[in-house]
């Protein structure tokens, strides 16, 4: 039986759990783009949009939302593949009841990513409605920006994961929270273009899989797409996919076949 | 709960084989060397203190954790090659429960049903069977968390029926029960077993030990130091009855004295001393007569804490 189709599995156990808390959540992804939309791109972006020159005659709200979309997806994605994983190992130990089970490491850790995977996507589609809803979508290419936040959200959930499977206590957590994501967040090209960044910051910022996910999002939800750019965009996110995989299954392996 | 006889431990083949079977975790080695075999239908029990290799060689058996060195054969395959094959035909019971808290009783078993394949409208009716089978049917709506540790025990047992399993693997099932509660564990286990599953399990007490299995061998540091029945391992390590005397400050230092010829064996213990001898009340009459004076003296019948004193020299439960 092929790792796909045993992945559907603990997949579907994720669903279930996930059955018990969606409203919250529903909640929750609406609520959130809604505030920061009006926070920083109607009240701040009147501010900015009085006194900056962003190019093209867009909006700092044009600017902001597909940005914020795929930052919301690091977090989101960053928080769904930390404390869950080392629960299900340690706490709760799901893991350990789907391993007594026909299915083996690979197909769980595949099954939980792809929860994570239509997390992010349900996220993704609730805050494209409403960005555009906002009037912060100028072009139909933007409902790609659904699938390349997923991929901006897989590049987070997956080297997370891995550290999940290998860290001992949840302290490690709060840290990567605080100095991994929040930089991340602020520095990244959601709110202002990185070129406004001193140089090695902004070396920094080029390598960080968020910019790459911003920037792409930005190129189409404004419909400004270029191609070879944005492909490299892609490529890059799915490298750090690749490797985040690579290493989340040997961090599982060691965890859990023992 | 039907059991259908498979293609291995048809034709004489054990159904579990072990030869040379070694586990280690870096320098320290859990299971040394070790070969059992276990045939279909048999309730067999590995018995022996924490830290014996109990555990580790059910998780080999369980195809969770691998193989060191030597053979292991299930169902007379290998847990190598074939995990998820042998995965599908066990049920397991582990020692640290592993039910989801937040979901209800019966979703509990659903979801687990769901990690073997089975079909979701199959499992709905199999839920409220295994359910009745332990006796939570009332509770099938209730959340994991308010349940007694009696019941989650029964429900973990319930859960790994899910499959039909053809050999229940059992560890430490009633660690940390009340008496009461380990006893509705027995009951639902040995009907199991009446039914023809092959029940293996771990146990530090003896008792447990006594009431389940027909065969058992005996762990200690890694290694099998017995092997046999209950009964016949009380035979063959031990005397028919067991003479134990408490004492208080006047307790001798040497009881060589006062047992000659009385006893065939001593054992003295930091709270009791005991006499191993085939009659019990002859004993305690005689070392009184030599005017032994203890605080207080029991005679009964020898269990297996008595084999594992004489094996190893110390006691199953420290």
């Amino acid at each position: 039986m092929s790792s796909l189709a045993l992945a559907l599995r603990p997949l579907e156990f994720f669903l279930t759990q996930y059955k018990r808390v969606w409203r919250g959540t529903a909640v929750t992804s609406v609520v959130t783009p809604v505030i920061y939309l009006l926070a920083l791109g109607v009240g701040l972006g009147v501010f900015v949009d009085r006194s900056a020159d962003l190019s093209d005659g867009i909006t700092y709200l044009e600017f902001v939302a597909p940005g914020l979309m795929a930052a919301t997806a690091m977090q989101l994605a960053t928080f769904e593949s930390s404390w869950p994983v080392l629960s299900a190992i340690k706490w709760d130990r799901q893991y350990h009841a789907m391993l007594a089970t026909p299915l083996r490491f690979g197909d769980i850790l595949l099954g939980h990513q792809t929860f994570v995977a239509a997390r992010i996507f349900m996220t993704a589609t609730v805050y494209l409605v409403v960005i555009t809803a906002f009037g912060a979508v100028s072009s139909p290419l933007g409902i790609l920006a659904i699938p390349v936040t997923v991929l901006v959200g897989l590049s987070f959930s997956l080297p997370i994961a891995a550290w999940a499977a290998h860290t001992e206590t949840e302290v490690s957590f709060v840290a990567i929270f605080r100095f991994v994501i929040l930089p991340m967040f602020l520095f990244s090209g959601t709110f202002f273009p990185i070129t406004s960044l001193p140089a090695p910051l902004e070396v920094i910022a080029y390598l960080t899989p968020l910019w790459h996910g911003v920037t792409l999002c930005r190129d189409l939800t404004l419909g400004y797409v270029e191609l070879w750019s944005d492909l490299l965009h892609v490529g890059y996110l799915l490298m750090c996919c690749a490797v985040g995989l690579a290493l989340a299954r040997m961090t599982y392996r060691r965890r859990l076949v023992v | 709960m039907t059991n259908v006889a498979g293609v291995a431990g048809q034709n004489g083949q054990a159904l579990i084989q072990a030869r040379g079977l070694v586990k280690r975790f870096g320098e320290l080695t859990a299971v040394d060397t070790i070969d059992f075999d276990l045939q279909r239908g048999e309730a067999f029990g590995f018995l022996g203190p924490n830290g014996a290799g109990k555990t580790s060689t059910m998780r080999m058996i369980g195809c969770v954790s691998p193989v060191t060195e030597g053979t292991l054969r299930v169902f007379g395959l290998d847990p190598a090659r074939d995990g998820v094959k042998i995965r599908g035909r066990l049920g397991v019971v582990p020692q640290q429960d592993t039910l989801d808290m937040e979901l209800t009783v019966r979703e509990n078993i659903v979801i687990y049903g769901r990690y073997f394949g089975l079909p979701r409208k199959e499992l709905g009716a199999r839920a409220d069977e295994l359910l009745e089978f332990v006796e939570l049917t009332e509770r099938a709506d209730s959340k994991v968390e308010p349940l007694s540790g009696g019941m989650k025990r029964r429900l973990t047992i319930a859960r790994s029926l899910v499959n039909d399993p053809e050999v229940m693997l059992l560890d430490e099932p009633t660690t940390g029960l009340d008496p009461q509660a380990r006893h509705v564990v027995w009951d639902r286990l040995y009907r199991l077993k009446r039914q023809g599953v092959t029940l293996v399990l771990t146990t530090h007490y003896m008792d447990e030990a006594e009431q389940l299995c027909d065969r058992l061998v005996v762990m200690d540091k890694g290694k099998i130091v017995a092997e046999g029945s209950p009964r016949e391992l009380i035979e063959r390590y031990s005397t028919r009855e067991v003479v134990e005397l408490r004492f208080d400050d006047s307790r001798p230092n040497d009881f060589g004295y006062w047992t000659d010829g009385l006893v065939s064996r001593v054992e003295s213990l930091p709270d009791r001393v005991l006499l191993y001898t085939d009659d019990g009340d002859a004993a305690s009459h005689g070392v009184h007569e030599r005017g032994l004076v203890p605080e207080s003296v029991l005679v009964r019948r020898s269990t297996l804490e008595d084999v594992f004193l004489h094996l190893t020299g110390r006691s199953l439960i420290e």
